[in-house]
């Protein structure tokens, strides 16, 4: 794997290596000491257009905990007001030797040109409202251990139902979530007013509603997205009231789903928004967990893209605790 | 200057015949001298010099894009032997004063006949209206007002100038695009790739409403309105209800819309950013219809350089806009004579004839006749060739065509007698 810049470049054995490697990944998270030598002399650079704590601190442990150097450069702003293209930034950070560039940018599609342009590979970090595949990973991750409670050795997803529901039109996280999940062949559901609905969603390999409560009954899984009150003033909808009760996980609709579906929220939550406080801290919330796999998942694709291994079956978790 | 015998060339498709140029102007072949050069023009097609409605020089104010120096060398290989350079530069072509300078720098130039195009509102604000009067009044003449990069938004605005320029039979050419359904963030046609490359949309619906607006403002007011860039099929329908109602509207389509369609957005490649964006194939099927009907009047190229950074950046950051001096008519071929939609008669009226009558030019787009000033453009209709931006007289290098076969067919063209181009 040269970049991962949409979850739609992923196979399905592809993903698969991904999500076991996270799972080894993860037992380092319990270690008292964290660190594996795989990524020693490697250098990650953080090229963040847009703040993001979360994703970046994400990324900053999963590369120190695999022993690369991690530099975070921080390039908010746009870069038209301050005189310098995108291309200029990019070339500037990749001239200083580093191995991999991690991308975060607020437009859509800036990853994949920076892709084009330097030989260091690439990572898309989330793009405007394009795409978001390590959180894709990591959703997907976190679900597969859910699943696996009940089915020890699933490997994908088929037969399994899963709805994403609220701002699909301004989400990065939904688009790089279907894209992945249709791999994994799950059937997904997409749950908007038609005012948040993307355009063309008549062509995703997903089925499209606006009326939530209908398909609560069927869903193995709900991923709710954090919706931006500033959508209010766009017309998007009238009021956080109205959206509540039409699009939120209240505990009405909790009390709809079937017995063990798991309940997701990329973060950061709206509580009495888009998600109950109920269902936020439900038996079947994934919600912590889809962080803490954001380290293991990130270390696994930092891994697959920069470990450049000669064995694919090797493990950096296994050699490490042999020496 | 010696008298020029062009020998054989297809008058517009009317069949070969000679063409004299003597002092700047055509004269009876039957009255050429020994001593006239001779060029044979046999297998060539003669039209009259290409008129560019829609071209954007960059000068003053960007001269490190475009200047007119090399934008009219541009024009002149294209075929073109005028252009109506658009007023946003910097400062904007909003006074009388700032319209004889852009006429003076194009006359300094001396590529192509270059006619400013007036701002309808002071520094392109949607606002007041420019000093339309004075600019009509000006020694440039302005006849073409336009806020072009903006839209005149303001219904009340819209017909006061229209009104207003009815005293000088000026136009008002509108850049048809509600910013509210449309917004400056809006770069890739609203459909099935906005959604999927999550960029901001621009619905079809943002053209054509502005143009059903402004087809009823014109009737209102009795006046001339000229839509630029038309790019949708709901504004062809527009149009062409406009028409048979025999309210005084034209328009003109950009090449580009004739061919590309958002598919080339896939790559987030900034070269490909235009404003209006890129449509659906059924939009260029439409507008390629509309222009052998003659719903749309002209072919106009919306030429606008763009130094490299300030396409480098991420797709909806990056400056909107592309080449299309040196390929229109490459492209006009491909798109519409080589599908026989438009014989050689009517890409004359297209890109010439038309473009000059809308724009009231008395000396160009004229038959090419003794008596008349000889503007010509000679065509290979034939000739094909890879295109390369780096060839280009442009200072810019956005070229969407870069790597495309297209046709390659400016032979020479001829500004008042003058050859401002001959291919090697």
């Amino acid at each position: 794997m040269r970049h991962l810049l949409s979850a739609a470049d992923l196979s399905l054995p592809e993903i698969t290596e991904i999500l076991d490697l996270a799972e080894e990944m993860s037992t380092v998270q319990n270690r008292p000491v964290k660190k594996l030598p795989a990524l020693r002399g490697r250098t990650v650079v953080n090229l963040f257009f847009e703040d993001s704590t979360r994703t970046r601190s994400s990324f900053e442990i999963a590369g120190k905990w695999l022993s690369a150097d991690v530099i975070n450069v921080s390039a908010k702003g746009s870069s038209v007001f301050k005189g310098e293209s995108l291309r200029d930034t990019v070339l500037t950070v990749a001239a200083m030797g580093v191995d991999a560039l991690v991308i975060r940018h607020h437009a859509s599609g800036a990853p994949w040109q920076a892709s084009q342009w330097i030989d260091a590979h690439v990572l898309n970090a989330g793009d405007g409202t394009h795409e978001h595949p390590t959180q894709a990973l990591l959703d997907a991750f976190t679900l597969r251990r859910h699943f696996r409670r009940t089915d020890p050795t699933m490997i994908d997803f088929s037969g399994k139902t899963i709805a994403i529901v609220g701002d699909l039109t301004h989400s990065r996280v939904a688009r790089s979530n279907v894209l992945l999940l249709q791999t994994l062949g799950a059937k997904v559901v997409l749950v908007a007013p038609p005012t948040l609905m993307p355009s063309g969603v008549g062509s995703w390999p997903a089925t499209a509603t606006s009326d939530f409560d209908d398909v609560l009954g069927a869903c193995d899984a709900v991923m709710m997205l954090r919706v931006q009150r500033e959508r209010m003033s766009g017309g998007y909808f009238p009021s956080a009231r109205e959206y509540t009760v039409g699009y939120g996980l209240t505990r009405d609709r909790l009390n709809l789903l079937r017995p063990g579906t798991a309940i997701c929220h990329p973060g950061p939550m709206n509580r009495g928004l888009e998600i109950s406080a109920d269902a936020a801290d439900a038996a079947d919330s994934l919600i912590l967990d889809q962080v803490a796999a954001g380290v293991s998942v990130r270390m696994s694709v930092l891994y697959q893209i920069l470990g450049g291994a000669d064995d694919p079956a090797s493990s950096p978790v296994r050699e490490a605790t042999l020496r | 200057m010696r008298d020029l015998l062009i020998t054989g060339a297809d008058l517009a498709g009317e069949g070969p015949a000679d063409l004299l140029i003597r002092d700047g102007r055509l004269a009876d072949p039957a009255d050429a001298g020994l001593d006239a050069e001779r060029l044979d023009a046999a297998g060539l097609i003669a039209l009259p010099g290409l008129v560019d409605l829609h071209t954007h020089l960059r000068e003053p104010g960007r001269e490190d894009a475009e200047t007119h120096d090399s934008g009219t060398r541009a024009a002149a290989r294209g075929g073109f032997t005028a252009v109506l350079a658009m007023a946003n530069t910097v400062p904007v072509t909003d006074t009388a004063e700032a319209a004889s300078h852009v006429a003076a720098l194009g006359r300094r130039a001396g590529h192509a006949e270059v006619i400013p195009v007036g701002a309808v509102t002071k520094g392109l604000n949607g606002e007041e209206l420019a000093e339309l009067g004075l600019m009509a009044r000006s020694a440039a003449r302005v006849r073409v007002f336009s806020d072009d990069g903006h839209c005149v938004t303001d219904a009340r605005l819209m017909r006061r100038a229209l009104e207003y320029v009815r005293a000088f039979d000026g136009v008002i050419a509108q850049h048809a695009q509600d910013p509210r359904l449309a917004g400056a963030q809006a770069c890739c046609h609203e459909g099935d790739i906005s959604g999927r490359l999550g960029l901001p949309g621009w619905p079809a619906a943002a053209e054509s409403t502005i143009v059903a607006r402004d087809v009823q403002l014109a009737e209102l007011t009795g006046s001339r309105v000229h839509v630029c860039h038309v790019s949708t099929a709901e504004t062809v329908d527009v149009l062409r209800w406009a028409k048979a109602r025999g309210v005084k509207i034209t328009a003109e389509v950009a090449p580009h819309h004739l061919l590309l369609t958002t598919d080339e957005v896939m790559g987030y490649d900034p070269t490909y950013k235009v404003n209006p964006p890129l449509r659906p194939s059924e939009h260029v099927e439409a507008l390629r219809e509309a222009l052998a009907d003659g719903i749309i009047d002209a072919v106009a190229t919306d030429h606008a350089p763009h130094a490299r950074h300030d396409k480098e950046h991420a797709f909806a950051e990056a400056a909107p806009g592309m080449l299309g001096l040196e390929t229109a008519l490459a492209v006009v071929i491909e798109t519409m004579v080589n599908t026989d939609r438009l014989s050689w008669y009517a890409v004359a009226r297209r890109t010439s004839v038309v473009p000059a009558e809308i724009a009231r030019l008395s000396g160009q787009g004229r038959p090419l006749e003794p008596g008349e000033p000889a503007n010509i453009t000679l065509v290979d209709p034939a000739a094909r060739a890879v295109v390369d931006r780096n060839q280009s007289a442009s200072l810019s290098r956005n070229n969407p065509w870069h790597g495309r076969e297209l046709p390659d067919p400016v032979v020479a063209t001829f500004w008042a007698g003058r050859p401002t181009y001959r291919r090697d």
